[in-house]
């Protein structure tokens, strides 16, 4: 039973990262009708906010002590981040939570990338097939993950949870689980719960969700519903990049995170429904708890290497029963 | 009596000359070539060039920065400049502190990416278009089993780094490859007691096994070792190289019946990995009446800094360690130390040494020629390198020296005094009979660049 639960909350936190980039994948594709392969991208930019605003928190000021020597014969060097040096405590705690602070930095820089990255190459395509778009996509996504190897290297850089969360909760006498973990599963409900909601009862939303099933109709009636969607693709942004920053903790980031994640949200997508915000959160959460489920023991001695396939099989069988996903709308993905 | 005359033109002088020195310029002139060509990438100017093959991205990119440091600071006290380091303490030493055979040492590096394919590539390279007359470094044992086949094939040394798999110098050795660092079979033998003593023979063990050659290795030899004390194996894992989440392998474990988890993981993975495991509470859970433990049975300075206090208390082997008291070790932390501001790790000190006893052949048989180079190291015996005495066994190319069972150190200093050094287990004791990996050297024929 102990086990069981354990996999169930496993698969949520890795099922909320799935929901999260799903969800910015689907909306894109929703709205703009854009196969955006640079979504993955966007994951790792956030994930590097909260890298960049370590780096700048940790800043050091480096004073030499010659009255204490290392083992090596050097001049001590004393080490102090300016932030630390200058606020105290205070500054200490904000090092402490660099993570959850970069969130300020995070929301503004990634609303940024996207509607650059929107207006300056993917408004371009709107047209074009999908191939077209994957291509220019892709392309971009190389191009994005190149430019952060060659500023932060190529490999993984640990980032620590607060040291408030950094424990583990008792959950039954015999199973404990990380506290980060429950707080990535938490914020992810939370985002999918704010967009929702922001996309049922705001104004904003309805004329979104108007401009989804009709667009003629609703620039006709005077609405530039263009410039909403442009919006709603800068909204896809700072969410897939909220949900690579809060993983930091979870997996060290490194240039390459997204395209890892990007293939797996693909599928997500699918199974859930291209174009479905519930379809692609109710099958992030299920797959999710799928391959945790199939990395267990016990199923693996029956079925060897099922975790690392399980997810694609899914995929098939729903892409060969039913095309249009499980929340999918009648018509797409079935012609 | 009649005197005979002979009367010389001097255009018959001028003709004569010329064939005679073309007669005795002919062979030379013939055989030049042949000479260049008998072994791959004889050093024809005056510089030598080494090929530094080590890991700058990947899983062990950590490890390869510090080889990096170590190879580039031999390079500088073969050629007789910084401080000599451990060129001071050696013992015999035939280098002279200006070069390999009066040559100056240049080099070139590569990324082997901790993959065997680019490391091969790498490799490749560094032979074919840098013309190196030796390749070193590495941080995994699947890519120094890979390098050391296609330096083997080409005709071009490879003095392995940091590769800790029994299959380098078991089954998958070769003439043209030697290796510094221990094994896994050494670990398991020098851990085995320790283990016993610290946790009983009454345990069930549970293995998370990175997913190639060293992982199953040392897998296998831990299994051995741990069992012979009376332990049971209750399940051994693979995982993939590199899986950053090791969540999903690590929630099994809860309720497997195991009160040890052995982590056969190295450089980041086993960071992540052993940061999870904490995360999970393993180390705070009682299982079978007993208190939980995790062993790493190879950790090094490097994973301790990126583990932090999960390390604490966590016991393992390490070759070597910048906290032995011996005066090589002392003179090379000095030198590092005073060049880069951090002390060296054990994947530095294990490549600054096999670049010195590279060159230290080359200066002992007095050529650069592979085959003889190979007569040089094989069988040599030497001390004043921070191991103390040390065999470089002829019949595998592997080194027999002492091991040292570590510990994480429960208050440390700074963050570099991070391990303690439990024991000290003599070479003879993790001495074994070559023949149990199987493996043959092959030829150590010299052979012309392909």
């Amino acid at each position: 039973m102990d086990a069981i639960l354990l996999q169930i909350m496993n698969g949520l936190d890795k099922g909320g990262a799935y929901a999260l980039i799903a969800l910015g994948l689907t909306l894109v594709f929703g709205t703009l009708g854009v196969v955006n392969f640079a979504h993955g991208a966007l994951f790792m930019l956030g994930a590097f906010c909260a890298v960049a605003m370590n780096k700048f928190l940790s800043y050091e000021t480096v004073v030499v002590d010659p009255t204490q020597l290392t083992p090596w014969g050097s001049p001590l060097e004393i080490r102090t981040p300016y932030v630390q040096a200058l606020l105290g405590d205070w500054g200490k705690f904000l090092i402490d939570y660099s993570v959850p602070v970069s969130i300020l930095l995070a929301i503004p820089v990634m609303l940024i990338i996207s509607l650059i990255m929107e207006r300056g190459l993917i408004r371009f395509f709107y047209k074009r097939p999908h191939a077209d778009q994957i291509l220019v996509t892709f392309g971009l996504a190389i191009i994005l993950q190149e430019i952060v190897k060659q500023f932060f290297g190529a490999n993984p850089i640990p980032q620590t949870a607060p040291s408030a969360v950094s424990g583990s909760l008792a959950i039954t006498s015999a199973i404990s689980y990380p506290y980060w973990r429950i707080v990535y599963f938490l914020f992810s409900l939370g985002v999918v719960a704010a967009v929702m909601a922001f996309l049922r009862f705001t104004t904003f939303g309805m004329v979104v969700r108007a401009g989804t099933q009709d667009r003629e109709t609703v620039g006709l009636l005077g609405i530039n519903i263009q410039r909403r969607f442009t919006i709603v693709f800068g909204l896809a942004g700072v969410v897939a990049g909220l949900a690579g920053l809060m993983y930091t903790p979870i997996v060290p980031p490194d240039y390459h995170m997204g395209m890892d994640f990007l293939v797996l949200s693909f599928v997500v997508v699918v199974v859930g429904g291209m174009g479905s915000l519930p379809g692609a959160v109710l099958a992030g959460f299920l797959l999710g708890i799928l391959q945790s489920f199939a990395s267990m023991n016990e199923v693996k001695s029956i079925l060897p290497g099922i975790d690392q396939i399980i997810i694609y099989l899914v995929a098939v069988v729903i892409l060969l029963v039913r095309p249009r996903g499980l929340m999918g709308r009648k018509g797409i993905m079935e012609s | 009596m009649t005197k005979s005359k002979i009367i010389v033109s001097r255009r018959t002088l001028l003709k004569t000359g010329l064939a005679g020195v073309a007669t005795v310029a002919a062979p030379t002139f013939f055989i030049r070539d042949a000479w260049a060509d008998d072994f791959c990438n004889m050093p024809k100017g005056d510089t030598v060039t080494f090929g530094f093959n080590v890991p700058q991205t990947g899983a062990y990119a950590d490890e390869g920065a510090d080889e990096l440091r170590a190879y580039q600071l031999a390079v500088k006290h073969l050629n007789g400049e910084g401080d000599g380091g451990m060129l001071k303490t050696m013992k015999p030493l035939a280098l002279k502190g200006n070069g390999v055979l009066g040559k100056k040492v240049a080099y070139v590096t590569g990324d082997t990416q901790t993959k065997s394919d680019a490391a091969r590539a790498s490799a490749k390279r560094m032979i074919e278009k840098d013309g190196v007359v030796m390749v070193t470094g590495g941080s995994s044992s699947g890519v120094a089993v890979a390098v050391q086949s296609l330096c083997h094939d080409a005709g071009v040394i490879f003095m392995a780094g940091l590769t800790h798999s029994n299959d380098t110098t078991g089954k998958d050795k070769r003439a043209y490859g030697f290796r510094h660092f221990f094994n896994a079979y050494m670990s398991g033998v020098a851990l085995g007691p320790v283990l016993a003593e610290n946790y009983g023979k009454d345990r069930a063990a549970y293995h998370l096994t990175a997913d190639y050659t060293w992982g199953w290795t040392q897998e296998e030899s831990i299994k051995n070792a741990t069992e012979q004390l009376g332990w049971k194996t209750i399940k051994t894992v693979r995982t993939p190289l590199g899986a950053g989440d090791f969540s999903q392998y690590i929630t099994p474990v809860v309720n497997s019946g195991a009160d040890v988890l052995i982590l056969n993981h190295y450089g980041k993975d086993m960071i992540n990995s052993l940061t999870q495991a904490v995360q999970f509470g393993l180390r705070e859970k009682m299982a079978n009446g007993k208190k939980f433990e995790i062993v790493v049975p190879l950790f090094s300075e490097l994973m301790a800094q990126g583990a932090g206090d999960n390390i604490k208390g966590i016991l393992g082997t390490a070759n070597w360690d910048w906290k032995l008291t011996d005066d090589a070790t002392k003179t090379f932390t000095k030198s590092f130390g005073a060049a880069y501001g951090t002390p060296p790790s054990q994947a530095a000190q294990t490549c600054y040494v096999q670049a010195i006893l590279y060159a230290d052949a080359c200066e002992r048989a007095g050529t650069f020629n592979p085959t003889e180079v190979i007569k040089a190291l094989e069988g040599f015996e030497f001390d004043g390198l921070g191991n103390g005495k040390t065999l470089y066994r002829a019949a595998d190319h592997q080194c027999f020296k002492e091991v040292l069972v570590v510990k994480g150190k429960a208050n440390p200093k700074d963050k570099y005094d991070l391990l303690e050094i439990v024991k000290n287990v003599p070479a003879a004791d993790v001495t074994y009979d070559p023949a149990i990996f199987g493996g043959e050297l092959g030829s150590s024929a010299a052979k012309k660049c392909g």
